[in-house]
């Protein structure tokens, strides 16, 4: 098996996953997940393969339902957050030099605040829940990505059909989006797949302090930050599955994003 | 003498398919950088054939790119008529069109040809055949066709409605004789229907005395 089969396979496998699991959680019924007192605090078995909780919860459909919010709200987050990076970078590169320095004075201002304090701050400010989060995610992830998206876009404008373009009497927000853009979507679209392990923690860390979605959405971060006040009691399994599902989903999204890019990028001509 | 001028002036406010190209003391450097040319005039009448020769490096292709708006000269102007056309980032079509050397540099590989054909004007049919472009050649990509093939997209493209003079810069320098004589041909008979000058940049010294009704010397 050669090397661009194996990836384009991974891109497959990990995409179709990540699917399955983003419906499933959404298509779990409310009783799989209500309260059986009866069987409250049990470890792993074959029943209840994820354990309960301290209200006899299955945490597998909890961790299911959570991992769909995550991929969801992350999906959105970083969504938004591409639509950001390449509205900005596109225009810093093609609008001239005013439009330049206030892209780059605004990714600059973004960079120079921690990631995480400009989340709290913007998810507390929008009220948190599911919009905070999403809001909070898309407005603080797009600076990297945007500077990526600006140096691109800047490389594809010194071509002469660009140059071309203007003298047969296009404007450059014509150029922008009919000669630059189609340069950039490979960039983007995998810009976006690695933003999305940024986005799913970020969710996670926010709901985890509190500050994201509420407690009856059983989101991981949520999930997580329940189970601390167990954990002394021995109850290990309500975080150490919960967890290594997040990490297992975010690896699986990095890694998509990583093979797509290599599919993508001429540069890497073994694939 | 003083009678010409006069006619001069007439032509040049009226029918604006009867204005020429002029360049009046124009010079050019980079920065603060040395002088490229300096006090370089010459005019172009609609219709005429003017070829310009002379050694690499002393911008023969930089006079070409002012001409047609590319750079912005760092002293003189550019008339078409009475109208200075030495501005480079204002939007609609340039009446003075240049084509490069280099075709593959001059298309977006990411479009098809139909798109790239008609990005200024909607070249019919038959004009394309004047040129020697097969229809299908338009459902193709730029990196299917030939140097050859392309640069006569190039040609096809800058020869709009509203174009009044050609700057060819090294036009077919890449191209076979018989390539060459062929393009020379068709540009030539389009460009005389129209009254469209030409300017001709090359090194080809030959070429630029059977094409041109005039040579400009002692520029550079």
């Amino acid at each position: 098996m050669n090397l661009r089969l194996r990836a384009l396979l991974t891109v497959i496998v990990a995409s179709v996953l990540l699917i399955v699991i983003a419906v499933w959680g959404t298509l779990i019924p409310v009783e799989q997940m209500e309260t059986r007192l009866e069987l409250r605090n049990l470890p792993p078995s074959i029943s209840h393969p994820f354990g309960t909780d301290w209200l006899g919860r299955d945490m597998l459909q909890r961790t299911l339902k959570g991992l769909s919010v995550s991929i969801q709200v992350g999906l959105a987050g970083a969504a938004c957050s591409a639509l950001i990076a390449t509205v900005l970078g596109l225009a810093a590169a093609t609008l001239g030099k005013a439009a330049d320095r206030l892209v780059s004075w605004l990714i600059d201002l973004f960079l120079s605040v921690p990631h995480l304090v400009t989340l709290i701050l913007i998810a507390f400010v929008s009220g948190g829940g599911m919009r905070g989060v999403i809001i909070a995610v898309a407005l603080t992830h797009w600076p990297n990505l945007a500077r990526i998206v600006r140096a691109e876009a800047m490389q594809v404008m010194t071509a002469d059909y660009v140059a071309i373009s203007r003298r047969l009497g296009r404007s450059r927000r014509w150029i922008a989006w009919h000669h630059v853009f189609p340069h950039l979507w490979p960039q983007v679209l995998v810009g976006f797949l690695l933003l999305f392990p940024h986005a799913i923690l970020h969710e996670a860390a926010i709901s985890f302090l509190g500050l994201g979605l509420s407690p009856h959405e059983p989101a991981v971060g949520i999930i997580l930050s329940e189970s601390m006040r167990y954990l002394s009691t021995g109850m290990w399994w309500l975080a150490v599955f919960p967890g290594l599902c997040l990490l297992i989903i975010v690896r699986m999204f990095d890694r998509l994003g990583e093979q797509l890019r290599l599919l993508t990028d001429p540069r890497h001509a073994r694939l | 003498m003083k009678q010409r001028q006069m006619a001069f002036e007439a032509q040049n406010s009226g029918n604006p398919k009867k204005r020429s190209l002029r360049a009046i003391g124009l010079g050019f450097r980079r920065g603060n950088g040395p002088w490229l040319f300096r006090e370089v005039t010459l005019e172009i009448r609609p219709g005429e054939i003017v070829g310009l020769t002379g050694p690499s490096g002393r911008g023969k292709t930089t006079l070409g790119r002012l001409l047609s708006g590319y750079d912005h000269p760092s002293e003189g102007k550019v008339l078409l008529g009475n109208e200075v056309i030495s501005h480079t980032d204002d939007a609609g079509y340039h009446p003075v069109q240049m084509v490069f050397q280099h075709p593959e540099r001059a298309v977006n590989p990411r479009w098809r040809l139909r798109r790239i054909v008609s990005e200024g004007w909607q070249p019919d049919a038959s004009f394309l055949h004047m040129l020697g472009i097969e229809t299908d050649w338009l459902d193709r990509w730029p990196n299917e066709l030939s140097g050859g093939e392309l640069q006569r997209i190039c040609i096809a493209r800058a020869l709009g409605p509203e174009t009044r003079f050609l700057i060819a810069d090294e036009m077919t320098a890449m191209l076979d004789a018989i390539t060459q004589a062929q393009i020379w041909h068709n540009v030539l008979h389009i460009v005389r229907e129209r009254q469209i000058g030409v300017l001709v940049i090359s090194h080809d010294v030959h070429l630029l005395h059977r094409l041109c009704d005039r040579m400009l010397n002692g520029l550079f």
